[in-house]
């Protein structure tokens, strides 16, 4: 187990799960201060036939945040062997809109909304 | 001299029904890294500011999901226009400050923020709303995106998102000063 932290956000892998687990607030400045979170992600994605990304409890995320998570999913439809799932809420309203988007990056990524 | 793109709603209409917040920072005062924190608190402040407005109804089911609507996209318009404004202005001391101005009327709420930009900057911001503005706004945020994965820079996705997940709409103003130094206002209209 990964575990990063920062003011308001909590990152956490799960190597042996493949799960990565992000949650509170994240408003990091530009990709290079993403460069940890990016690194718990890729940690869990390596040599993984499938992985899931939770981010139920993430209930704000800025453009470079979904920059990143766009960069992941894009290097993941990329590699072609990795089925990706990302868990979401409905109760949080940009995750609605910004997880559709990353659908259409990679159509073969399971969207569940809980 | 001065110089408008899109349509600027205007904000100081006296007959109409609204409220306005105005926060101000000197972009002089602290290095960036160290006011970066405050982007997200001031966004938060507005976004909460704003959901007195939009009360919860505990008879209106649909009520509770307005206010988290309003709120969430609040605190993402104002935080992302913040951290533009610290990451593109022009530090020129207390001359020029970065503001945003949140303004709430009857059926939209508008966004101004306004700071101080160098020619290049300002003309690299001219160029990006020339695209935004002949280009259909969810292809260029797809364009974006892949262009971004391939070489690791991000750039004007903050807007365009506003675009694309918020369906707000985007306009801005340039004015010339003294010094060459232009003041670019990026007004962001909510329809509510």
């Amino acid at each position: 187990m990964t575990e990063l932290s920062g003011e308001n956000y909590a990152a956490r892998c799960d190597v042996a799960d493949h799960r990565v687990t992000l949650t509170g607030t994240l408003r990091l400045n530009g990709l290079a201060e993403y460069a940890p979170v990016v690194a718990l992600l890729s940690e869990a994605a390596a040599g993984a036939a499938s992985m899931t990304l939770d981010v139920s409890g993430l209930e704000f995320l800025n453009s470079s945040g979904i920059a990143v998570l766009s960069k992941f999913v894009i290097e993941a439809r990329n590699r072609g062997d990795l089925a990706l799932t990302i868990i979401g809420s409905t109760a949080i309203p940009w995750q609605g809109k910004s997880l559709q988007n990353l659908k259409r990056l990679m159509p073969s990524l399971s969207i569940e909304l809980r | 001299m001065s110089e408008t793109f899109g349509t600027f709603h205007p904000g100081d209409e006296e007959s109409a029904v609204q409220e306005n917040l105005l926060l101000s920072f000197s972009p002089s005062l602290l290095p960036l890294q160290q006011r970066w924190r405050n982007n997200g608190l001031s966004a938060d402040f507005l976004a909460d500011y704003v959901t007195t407005f939009f009360p919860k109804d505990e008879a209106d089911p649909a009520s509770a999901a307005r206010q988290s609507t309003v709120k969430g996209a609040v605190s993402y318009i104002a935080n992302e226009l913040l951290e533009n404004a610290m990451k593109y202005s022009e530090s020129v001391g207390d001359v020029h400050p970065i503001t945003i101005r949140l303004v709430l009327q009857t059926d939209r709420i508008l966004f101004e923020e306004t700071n101080a930009a160098s020619p290049p900057a300002a003309a690299s911001y001219r160029r990006f709303i020339d695209e935004v503005q002949t280009n259909d706004p969810s292809d260029i945020y797809f364009r974006k995106v892949e262009a971004m994965a391939e070489s690791g820079h991000e750039s004007g996705l903050g807007l365009i998102t506003m675009v694309v997940d918020y369906s707000a709409s985007l306009a801005w103003r340039f004015e010339t000063l003294a010094d060459g130094c232009e003041v670019v206002t990026t007004q962001v209209c909510l329809e509510i």
